[in-house]
């Protein structure tokens, strides 16, 4: 292929990112910031960062944070991989549209409509809102995301596998531990890292959900912020993006990696 | 001793009235939901018989393999398995293994896993599935690859490992479903004559279920035609393809020209065929035909002479013209239009390299056959 700069492309370009990664870029440079004022450039500094560990508050919500992600990731896999299962094995039974949709529905529904009704839902049984109430709705949240995640693999999934190790003698449960769970857990472990991308970052459901001695770092993040921007706030966003950021890459760099190596097998298989 | 084809098989358990049969479907039926891919169908498969269960795609046949599996229930009759009824035992409990069409390797095990896998489902002690293994890994000649996963293996090896993992177990049966069916056509051929090899020294049943004809021809003992859920035929390869025993079994098997007509005057173990347009066939095979009975009749087009001139002392010759010709290396295929309109393929095999006085396009060309050289089908 052979692309052309033209000044149009440039500009394209230029403005794309700038539009996506402006703010970021702010951030990121306003948390190294020497003066107090968020808007007003005073030299480099790393004492924001020194400061956010000592702020407790912080901690405590980012602590907060990560267990209810962890837990709510892992029951929303579990609960989700079992309904994607159903979705794809059981396709006749009664009922099956209305389940796949209720199953899916979440995924559509406004955040703060779950948020509203999960929070009624806990009044109405007498659930003081805390760290399990907040989990509860991350789960309820994450696990659509999950369902759809194994399902797509599942489709894709050759059932003649599980049939021949069923002929060579293994029974369906031990069919399902040895031979359909190891081949789909790629997926389910996306689903796991979607779940808790969703659980870490949602504020709306947990401003629902949650209740005194259970605040989540982005509620934090958002009620400092209302008291007026600190540059401890940027310096804890710089950390979370960071924190994504290496995941994210991590994550890629191994697929990638994976493929090439795979591909580079097959060729040489092929050539014998 | 006379017999169809040019072989002679010791080996035919079929033709012995006191023979046991191994596997027996007894009017087996199978719906999924209103269709129906098995028609009340019974079909006998004797120990240590390569057979082949023959067919167009979507005629049955895999069904019948998976029902053997028992992947599927029949929705009615029986399939019995030496002696014992199946019906219920679940595929993990059936001393059959199979071999899939895709050939199912668990991508996530290596080749030495794969093959043990169905060994330590029976609980074998280590020492002897690392053995078994190993004489698995010299059978099909993979001893180099046993750390490898499938995906690091080329087409063959993997049908390879597919293979040496069915036979692990030492089944009582082996199904192969299509087992050479990704395979390119060198290969294949090969791995026909491996696997007929290895059933020979193993002493297994195998039970194949194919769409290719010359595949069935090569490795069977016997042939099921399946068509619609239904036997067509079940016989040998030279009775299938020498005597086929109906319209659809000559068609289906190789290639045939038909000549439909009326069975003028019978006598016994000879008949003349009036095949309309002046043409009358003498042959000495009737089958069962009665005087005045619609048959048709069958004749291989490698059992049809061609020549220029009406050969002396023919009993049937039919005058036509030369209107295709196909040069394959090892024979040439005439077509030749007869004076009726009606197309006879004829195949002469190029024994010698040097042809006097060839015959071309548009060459008037006479086609001669033996009293002997064909059938007479009723059905």
């Amino acid at each position: 292929m052979n692309a052309t700069w033209s000044r149009f492309n440039i500009t394209s370009i230029v403005l794309g990112f700038a539009f996506l990664y402006l703010p970021i870029v702010l951030l990121v440079v306003f948390s190294f910031n020497e003066s107090k004022l968020v808007t007003v450039w005073g030299g480099f500094s790393t004492k924001w960062y020194v400061s956010l560990f000592h702020n407790q508050g912080l901690m405590d919500a980012t602590w907060v944070t990560a267990r209810v992600a962890v837990i709510s990731a892992t029951v929303a896999t579990v609960l989700g991989t079992l309904a994607a299962l159903t979705l794809t094995r059981y396709t006749r039974f009664k009922g099956r549209t209305l389940f796949s949709g209720m199953v899916f529905a979440p995924l559509v529904m406004p955040e703060v409509i779950t948020g509203l009704s999960l929070l009624l839902l806990f009044v109405a049984v007498g659930l003081d809102r805390g760290f399990l109430t907040v989990t509860l709705a991350h789960i309820t949240l994450t696990m659509c995301f999950v369902a759809v995640v194994v399902q797509s693999r599942l489709i894709t999934f050759d059932r003649s596998l599980e049939e021949a190790a069923m002929d060579l003698g293994a029974p369906p449960v031990k069919t399902f531990f040895q031979i359909t769970l190891p081949v789909i857990m790629p997926a389910i472990v996306s689903g796991w890292m979607l779940a808790f991308t969703l659980s870490l970052d949602d504020l709306v459901i947990a401003s629902f959900t949650s209740g005194p001695g259970a605040t989540t770092l982005p509620m934090k993040i958002y009620s400092q912020v209302r008291l007026g921007v600190t540059p401890e706030i940027n310096a804890a966003c710089t950390i979370l993006i960071a924190v994504v950021a290496v995941g994210v890459i991590i994550a890629s760099l191994a697929n990638k990696r994976r493929e090439v190596q795979r591909q580079r097998d097959e060729q040489a298989a092929q050539r014998g | 001793m006379k017999s169809l084809g040019s072989i002679r098989r010791d080996f035919a358990p079929w033709n012995d009235p006191n023979a046991k049969p191994y596997i027996q479907f007894d009017k087996v039926t199978k719906k999924f939901g209103d269709f129906t891919a098995v028609n009340n169908l019974s079909l006998t498969i004797f120990e240590r018989e390569f057979f082949a269960l023959l067919g167009a795609s979507g005629c049955g046949k895999s069904t019948l393999l998976r029902m053997l599996a028992g992947f599927e229930e029949p929705t009615a009759g029986r399939i019995l398995l030496d002696g014992q009824d199946l019906r219920g035992i679940p595929p993990y409990r059936r001393p059959v293994n199979m071999m899939f069409q895709s050939y199912a390797l668990f991508p996530h095990m290596t080749v030495e896993n794969n093959i043990a896998f169905g060994l330590k489902q029976d609980g074998m002690p280590k020492p002897e599935i690392a053995a078994r293994v190993g004489e698995m890994l010299k059978l099909v000649k993979l001893e180099q690859f046993a750390k490898r996963k499938p995906h690091q293996l080329s087409g063959g090896q993997r049908q390879r490992v597919a293979l040496a993992r069915s036979v692990a177990k030492r089944p009582k049966v082996l199904l192969l479903d299509e087992p050479l069916g990704a395979l390119d056509k060198k290969l294949r051929e090969e791995t026909q004559f491996e696997l007929m090899d290895l059933q020979q020294s193993l002493g297994l049943t195998f039970v194949v279920v194919t769409h290719d004809q010359e595949e069935a021809m090569t490795m069977a003992d016997r042939i099921a035609i399946i068509d619609k859920g239904e036997v067509m035929q079940v016989a040998t390869p030279a009775e299938v393809y020498e005597a086929p025993g109906s319209r659809f079994v000559a068609g289906f098997v190789g290639n045939v020209n038909m000549f439909e007509g009326k069975i003028a005057h019978g006598e016994a173990g000879a008949a003349s065929i009036d095949a309309g347009n002046g043409i009358t066939i003498r042959t000495e095979n009737t089958g069962d035909a009665a005087t005045g009975a619609a048959v048709a009749f069958a004749i291989r087009p490698e059992k049809i002479k061609i020549s220029s001139t009406r050969p002396a002392g023919a009993v049937n010759a039919i005058e036509g013209e030369v209107y295709d010709i196909a040069y394959l290396g090892d024979m040439t295929v005439y077509h030749v239009r007869l004076d009726d309109g009606q197309v006879v393929r004829a195949s002469t095999m190029n024994a010698a390299r040097i042809t006097e006085d060839p015959l071309s396009w548009n060459d008037r060309a006479w086609v001669s056959f033996r009293p002997d050289a064909g059938v007479v089908l009723t059905r």
